[in-house]
């Protein structure tokens, strides 16, 4: 274990430690805020961060962007992440505007966009639901 | 500059300040894809990232509330939980191959034979867009279904939302 952890190894791996650092960022303010805009800009982060390993996996150290340039010798770098991606950047704005969707209805609704509020205000539906159904026994 | 960015959005309250420094993140993120050969990549990010996000959002938070509340519940769970996600994930990548490097698993089978074959089957000079429109163009097709679907689901989300609210105001008139 300890051979392994020399100066190249670990220039080599930053780049996915960076993508886990960020990733981990979003996951926390996911988990952790009950605002739900700031959900969802947590969300969009560990997006992001997932975009960036796949594209930093698809470099090749020399290589240029993957427009041919006409010489046989250029080196690309891969570009079937930057296609994946590309599809997914579009599909997660696609996410992100339903999600905002929702919690302007989910405000409409309970006059909040706080977690806790509307577990509150869903407690209390449940409570009122519960003694209106005892009084009919 | 990408990690002080994100720590701020976790510090930050103001759900103003908030949008702005995600559209922030998604620009840096878009600069760094550049960096890394992905231009397409980049000029997407930049484009759906940085402007359609940041104005989708701010639309929200005009119709929603601005400032958020302080959490109730300790954040110490969440911290734990995220720090151990994190610590078995960097374990994973110890077996990953160097950055940068030309004989990694990745680089070795399907790209290389995109670039090969690209020039002799379409011709186009970008390989991205001869990939994505053509060799993998279920995936956009797929990708065209998801968005429509997307839109049905907002136009029936807030589509009443005018008309629910003028009825609740002249509802609040006669009373």
């Amino acid at each position: 274990m300890a051979a392994v952890l020399n100066w190249e190894f670990i220039v080599g791996h930053a780049n996915y430690w960076l993508g886990i650092i960020l990733m981990m960022t979003g996951l926390y303010v996911v988990v952790s805020r009950g605002n739900l805009v700031k959900k969802i800009v947590g969300l969009n982060m560990f997006q992001t961060s997932v975009f960036m390993l796949y594209i930093s996996m698809g470099k090749i150290s020399g290589g240029t962007a993957p427009i041919a340039t006409g010489n046989p010798e250029e080196v690309y770098s891969n570009p079937l992440p930057h296609v994946l991606i590309l599809t997914a950047i579009v599909v997660g704005v696609a996410t992100t505007a339903l999600g905002l969707a929702l919690i302007v209805r989910i405000r409409e609704e309970y006059e909040t966009i706080e977690e806790d509020n509307i577990l509150d205000i869903e407690n209390a539906m449940q409570r009122d639901e519960d003694r209106e159904a005892g009084s009919m026994i | 500059m990408l990690v002080i960015t994100a720590i701020s959005i976790v510090r930050v309250r103001k759900l103003f300040g908030v949008v702005m420094l995600s559209g922030v993140f998604s620009l840096l993120s878009a600069l760094l894809f550049v960096a890394l050969d992905a231009v397409d990549v980049a000029f997407t990010e930049a484009a759906v990232g940085a402007g359609i996000s940041t104005v989708l959002m701010l639309g929200t938070i005009a119709l929603t509330a601005r400032t958020e509340k302080k959490p109730s519940h300790s954040s110490l769970l969440p911290l734990i939980v995220v720090i151990i996600t994190g610590a078995v994930l960097v374990y994973g990548t110890l077996d990953m191959p160097n950055f940068g490097a030309a004989d990694a698993p990745v680089q070795l089978h399907v790209g290389p034979d995109y670039i090969e074959r690209t020039p002799r089957d379409i011709d186009v000079p970008n390989y991205v867009t001869a990939i994505l429109a053509s060799y993998r163009g279920y995936d956009t097709l797929g990708e065209t279904v998801v968005v429509f679907t997307a839109g049905i689901g907002v136009v029936l989300l807030l589509g009443s939302l005018g008309r629910r609210r003028r009825r609740n105001k002249t509802g609040a008139e006669d009373v």
